[in-house]
């Protein structure tokens, strides 16, 4: 049988690998979102393995409200992507620091 | 237990070698690809823990609409990606060092000593008639209806804030308003007349030829 370590082993997996992916690419605004991405499906499949061993919906109830949230979340981190690419013409992270504070 | 655990090697295998290539190709465009193929795979594991629902939502709303807006976005924006993976090489053993400690922590707690199937025995499998969105959809239309409607709010908010965000006004394009076209009058709008003297004709051979024509109008 699959055992529910198996599974949280391969979510901490996805997410070691998200980490590593911010620390790698921390210049490339889209590589950050995408990495961000990642770890949110790496809860959501932590989410969903403990919802079936525990036989409690509210978790797969919970994954639905992370997806919504995360779905408006990569909408608007790209619209101001968009923009930002429209006036500095450029993502790197390092760039955009016309934010002084 | 043969076939349900090779498969999920399968998927497992899938999901962390592409979520691999996400983090470490040059292209964006194929690390969105292999973000899709990961998104995939983890909805087959998620098929797999009989959560039918959110893995078919995770393939239509997901691989769907937002890696295709990722897409969308990776395609439009001109980035030189050189300069965007200059420090790669230099990021990597400390990318690498945390990940490992972190990878070994999170084994620590979550290895089979502690979540194995002695502790977390595997559940029956679902009854044949039962609907895995009809459960979740009872629990969401009743007990959770109110968070459910502010997520309905959020996605609202989102799509407001998307498109104002993007949204520009270019002041050097030329286009038509239909509307105006159809409100235009027969006597400002179309005809100007404007009230000029009289001009002598410069060569009078033409303005002789000229002449019975303006004398009919």
């Amino acid at each position: 049988m699959i055992a529910l370590s198996d599974y949280l082993i391969l979510a901490a997996g996805l997410f070691m690998l998200a980490v590593a992916g911010i620390f790698l690419n921390r210049k490339n605004v889209i590589l950050l979102l995408m990495c961000i991405e990642l770890m949110l499906l790496a809860v959501n499949m932590n989410f969903v393995a403990f919802s079936h061993f525990l036989g409690d919906m509210t978790g797969q109830v919970f994954v639905f409200f992370i997806l919504t949230v995360a779905a408006a979340e990569a909408a608007i981190g790209l619209a101001i992507l968009v923009v930002v690419f429209r006036s500095q013409q450029t993502i790197n992270v390092e760039d955009l620091d016309s934010l002084k504070g | 237990m043969g076939f349900e655990k090779f498969l999920f090697y399968v998927f497992a295998t899938i999901t962390l070698v592409a979520a691999g290539m996400v983090i470490t190709r040059r292209n964006p465009v194929h690390a969105v690809l292999y973000l899709v193929l990961a998104f995939i795979s983890s909805a087959a594991l998620w098929i797999l823990l009989e959560a039918e629902f959110l893995g078919i939502v995770l393939v239509l709303v997901y691989v769907g609409a937002v890696m295709v807006l990722f897409l969308f976005v990776v395609m439009m924006l001109d980035v030189d990606i050189a300069t965007l993976r200059a420090g790669f090489i230099r990021y990597l053993p400390i990318g690498a060092l945390i990940a490992v400690v972190l990878a070994l922590e999170i084994f620590l707690i979550v290895g089979p000593a502690n979540f194995g199937l002695q502790q977390f025995p595997a559940p029956a499998p679902a009854a044949p008639g039962v609907s895995n969105t009809e459960e979740l959809g009872l629990l969401l239309y009743t007990l959770y209806v109110y968070p459910f409607e502010i997520a309905a709010v959020i996605l609202l908010v989102a799509i407001v804030a998307a498109i104002r965000l993007t949204l520009r006004r270019r002041s050097d394009t030329k286009y038509m308003d239909p509307a105006q076209q159809v409100r235009v009058k027969k006597g400002p709008d179309r005809i100007r007349i404007v009230k000029m003297p009289s001009e002598r004709a410069a060569v009078p051979a033409v303005a002789a030829s000229a002449a019975p024509q303006e004398s009919t109008e």
